[in-house]
C-alpha cells in the first residue's frame, strides 16, 4: 500500500476538488455567471491528456530506442486514457459553449484545434488496429505517437494564441488573465489538475497490467501448443 | 489639495462602480443560501467514490490475475 501513495492522494484530491469546485468562493463574473465553476472540471480534462499523452510520447521515444514491448504497451495505455480525458474535455467545452459563447460548436479557434488534436490522436489507435505484426505495429506507431505530439503542441497552444479566441488563455489573452480577479481559483484549480493526472496514470497503469497478464496468457497457451 | 480631492473622487467611484458591477452579475445564491448545493455536493461525491470504488476493485481483480500466473 505503501507504494500506492498516489493512488490514495489522487483519491483524496478529487474529493477536495468537487467540494471546494462546488463550495468555495469565486469571483462574481457577468456571460459566465455560476458557470466559472466548470473551469474546476473542463480545463483539468485536457490538462491530464496533455500529461497522458506526454507520457504516450516519452514511452514511444523509450521504445525506439530500445525496442521492449513493455514501453509500446505504456506508450498505448496513456495514449487511450489521454484520449478518454481529451473527449470528455471537448464534449463538457461544448456544454458550456454552448451558454457562454450561444451555441455550442462556435468555429472557435481553440476548439477548432483541439478537435483536429483528438482526430490526430484517433489516425494513431486506427494505425494501431491496421498492423498486425506486433513489432511493427509497436515501431510505427511509436514514430506516429511522436508525430502526433508535436501536431498537438501548435493546434492546442500556437495557434489558438496567434488569432482572436474567445476562448480564455488564447488570442492575446493568456493564462487566467480572465479569472485573477480572484487567484483563489488557484486553490482548487492545479489540485484538480494534479488529481486527474494521478486518476490518469492509475487507469493507465491497469490496462497496462491487463494487456500484460494478457501477453503471459497468450504465452503459455503456445507453450501449451507446442 | 484640489488634486488629491480628485484622486478620492475617482478611486471612490471606482469603488462604487466596481461594486455594482460586482452585485450584477447573477450567481446561484439562493442555492447556497438555503444550502441546496450540498445536496449536488452528495450526489456528485457518492457517484465519484462509487467510480473510484469500482476502479480500486477492478485494480485488485489484475492484482489476482497477475498473482494466479506463474512468474518467469
Amino acid at each position: 500500500m505503501k507504494k500506492n501513495w498516489w493512488k490514495s492522494l489522487s483519491i483524496v484530491l478529487l474529493i477536495y476538488t468537487v467540494v471546494g469546485g462546488f463550495l468555495f468562493h469565486v469571483p462574481r463574473l457577468t456571460i459566465v455567471n455560476e458557470t466559472i465553476r466548470a473551469l474546476y472540471f473542463h480545463v483539468p480534462m485536457w490538462f491530464g491528456m496533455v500529461f497522458m499523452f506526454l507520457a504516450s510520447t516519452y514511452y514511444a521515444i523509450l521504445y525506439l530506442r530500445k525496442p521492449q514491448t513493455i514501453y509500446d504497451n505504456y506508450s498505448n495505455s496513456f495514449a487511450t486514457v489521454g484520449l478518454v480525458l481529451g473527449m470528455l474535455g471537448i464534449v463538457t467545452g461544448m456544454i458550456w459553449a454552448n451558454y457562454t459563447w450561444g451555441s455550442p460548436w462556435h468555429g472557435d479557434p481553440k476548439q477548432n484545434g483541439a478537435a483536429i488534436a483528438l482526430l490526430v490522436y484517433f489516425a494513431y489507435f486506427i494505425l494501431r488496429g491496421s498492423v498486425t505484426n506486433n513489432e511493427q505495429k509497436a515501431r510505427l506507431s511509436a514514430v506516429y505517437n511522436i508525430f502526433a505530439f508535436t501536431a498537438m503542441i501548435p493546434l492546442i497552444f500556437i495557434i489558438p494564441r496567434m488569432t482572436s479566441s474567445m476562448h480564455p488563455g488564447s488570442g492575446g489573452n493568456p493564462g487566467f488573465n480572465m479569472y485573477d480577479l480572484d487567484s483563489k481559483m488557484r486553490m482548487v484549480f492545479y489540485p484538480a489538475v494534479i488529481a486527474w493526472s494521478l486518476m490518469g496514470t492509475w487507469v493507465a497503469t491497469v490496462l497496462v497490467r491487463i494487456q500484460l497478464v494478457k501477453e503471459k496468457i497468450e504465452d503459455l497457451e503456445d507453450e501449451q501448443i507446442q | 489639495m484640489n488634486k488629491f480631492n480628485k484622486i478620492l473622487a475617482f478611486l471612490f467611484f471606482n469603488l462604487i462602480g466596481l461594486n455594482t458591477f460586482a452585485q450584477e452579475a447573477e450567481m446561484a445564491d439562493t442555492m447556497r443560501a438555503n444550502g441546496k448545493i450540498y445536496v449536488v455536493v452528495a450526489i456528485v461525491l457518492i457517484i465519484l467514490l462509487g467510480l473510484i470504488g469500482y476502479l480500486i476493485s477492478i485494480d485488485r481483480k489484475v492484482s489476482n490475475l497477475e498473482k494466479r500466473l506463474p512468474k518467469k
